[in-house]
């Protein structure tokens, strides 16, 4: 029986993968990405709860969540495109023009 | 629950429909005009309006769409700041991106849609409200961070800004779906009174808590969080720069102040003891890089970061002087801000990027009256009376030792006095220095109004602030 433990589970494992995605890996799609599964891992938690509060609330907020994703996912795609235009690498530890 | 839509909720929104509904236009106009500078002038219009209706709305209070969102003087005040701070951005950038050649009329749109998104964050008391209306404000913002599409080190502060701010936003948006499963209802009250029928030491409510505060002191740039900031600060377009420091900021702090005042404030004990440590360690960390520093934007930045730690003292102390510390100090830290800011955009001319200290010694023999404004806007960001500087780090230490955080205080004392020394670093380029160049300032209506009014609030707030302080805690005394 799956229960809303373990939807819990799968979302705080997903959200761990996207935080040492975002932080280890060097590609800015892959980072992207990364972003992408955490916020897809607090979908599941707000669809998992809505279903065990039997309320629309959370499902409504999950709807709000992909669109505003979807909005980030554009505007970063265009900031790499413009980035790419200028100078050609995908690896983060190459924008270094200001030192950190 | 009442009806959900009635007609005066569409009245307690129409600042920001009308913001919307200019910013809309000036993307179709922006096609029509030759002349991008018009477009400025239409998004200051458009700025007036939005402030005229707020005028009108001033003395409300009520809570519209079903208890979403909140129309109370604390909104509104949070409000006033933001449209002042657009509008001043927008006068700095006329000139400004006239040089940088990169006069577009989605420039001023995305301003008009950032400080929408802000007005709705600092009215929300629903976390989807408040996470629309956050990224809102952050995806414009992104946007105008790499506005100077040909300069590699705006594309690079864009990229940061941008993987750093959804990367908060997620750790953010982590906590806030732990506070619904908690309390099964996304209004603040419903949560707080969730979190207060469970132990203090419940520990789904304490990462909640956790999740929220790093995704909310990311966005206030407080250590260790702040790393984004210096770089985002630097490479942005010194307008855009402006605009961050003072409205984004402001509006991460309404943020925070209905988060841990209403949504968590049954975790208190809890937060208070992350909180002094974080506020340590913004002040003390932030204010030690900017020393070193020899780019003045990447000084300020670091400045700005320092800021954020003393404001967080008024959170620690939690009482009525300190929450009425917050709006205070983020109302005259607007002003004294931009104009220090609007200083900076001056000396970019043509040929001149003028952001290394370098760039300004010698000021005040060429340029008398930009380094005496400088001078008044340095020590007011430094604290010194009779500037409105001083009163708000008053303000915030008083709270302090009010509530018994004596260390805290001493601490924050000493941090302002290590600022006195990097701002005096500026001063003494401007005045003892032997000039290395001879061109001055650049002269522009929409510069010279900027500098007039930031220099006019930051010295008026200095000798008599007693309306300004009435205006602050009256927008606090009602919901906190």
């Amino acid at each position: 029986m799956v229960t809303t433990f373990h939807y819990l589970l799968l979302g705080a494992a997903l959200f761990t993968i996207g935080v040492i995605g975002v932080l280890t890996r060097r590609n800015i799609m892959i980072i992207l990405m990364s972003i992408e599964l955490m916020m897809n891992a607090v979908n599941i938690n707000l669809i998992a709860f809505s279903n065990r509060l039997q309320q629309v609330t959370g499902q409504v907020f999950a709807i709000f969540v992909i669109t505003v994703a979807a909005a980030e996912a554009a505007v970063g795609l265009g900031i790499v495109i413009a980035m790419f235009k200028n100078k050609e690498t995908m690896n983060i530890n190459e924008i270094d023009l200001m030192k950190w | 629950m009442a009806q959900f839509f009635q007609m005066q909720d569409l009245g307690a929104i129409t600042p920001e429909l009308e913001l919307v509904a200019f910013g809309m236009f000036l993307l179709i106009f922006d096609l029509m005009v030759q002349e991008k500078r018009r477009l400025g002038l239409i998004a200051l219009a458009g700025i007036a309006i939005s402030g005229f209706f707020l005028f009108r709305l001033r003395g409300t209070d009520f809570s519209a769409y079903g208890g979403v969102l909140a129309l109370d003087p604390f909104s509104i005040f949070f409000k006033t700041i933001f449209l002042v701070a657009a509008a001043l951005s927008v006068a700095i950038s006329l000139k400004y991106l006239d040089i940088e050649r990169e006069n577009h009329g989605e420039y001023y749109a995305l301003i008009l849609f950032s400080t929408m998104g802000m007005m709705f964050m600092a009215g929300a008391v629903d976390l989807v409200t408040l996470y629309i209306g956050l990224e809102t404000m952050a995806i414009a913002t992104y946007v105008l961070v790499g506005f100077l599409r040909s300069n590699q080190r705006s594309n690079e502060a864009s990229m940061k800004y941008f993987l750093l701010g959804a990367f908060s936003s997620g750790i953010l948006l982590y906590g806030m779906s732990l506070l619904y499963g908690l309390s099964g209802s996304t209004r603040f009250v419903d949560i707080a009174e969730a979190l207060s029928r469970r132990p203090l030491t419940d520990p789904i409510s304490l990462l909640a808590m956790i999740t929220l505060s790093a995704g909310m002191f990311f966005k206030v740039a407080a250590v260790p969080f702040h790393q984004w900031t210096p770089d985002a600060y630097e490479g942005a377009p010194t307008s855009i720069t402006a605009f961050m420091s003072v409205a984004v900021k402001a509006a991460s702090f309404a943020m925070m102040v209905r988060i841990f005042m209403v949504a968590i404030y049954p975790l208190r004990p809890q937060w208070v003891p992350i909180m002094a440590a974080v506020s340590v360690m913004t002040m003390t960390i932030g204010n030690i890089a900017a020393i070193t520093q020899s780019n003045v934007k990447r000084m300020l930045a670091y400045s700005s970061i320092s800021h954020a730690g003393y404001i967080l003292i008024g959170f620690i102390a939690g009482n009525e002087t300190g929450l009425t510390a917050v709006p205070l100090y983020l109302f005259i830290y607007t002003f004294t801000n931009l104009g220090a800011w609007a200083v900076i955009v001056a000396l970019r001319r043509k040929d001149v990027i003028g952001e290394q200290i370098d760039d300004m010694a010698g000021l005040f023999f060429r340029h008398p009256a930009g380094a005496v404004l400088m001078l008044i806007f340095l020590l007011s960001l430094a604290g010194i009376p009779p500037t409105a500087g001083f009163i708000g780090k008053y303000y915030l230490f008083a709270a302090a030792i009010q509530t018994g955080h004596n260390a805290l205080a001493v601490i924050a004392v000493l941090n302002a006095a290590i600022s006195i020394y990097f701002y005096f670093r500026i001063v003494v380029s401007m005045f003892m220095r032997e000039a290395t160049e001879k061109t001055g300032l650049v002269y522009a209506p929409g510069l010279t109004m900027t500098l007039a009014i930031a220099i006019v609030f930051t010295l008026l707030i200095g000798v008599y602030p007693d309306p300004f302080i009435a205006m602050a805690r009256q927008a606090v005394i009602l919901g906190f």
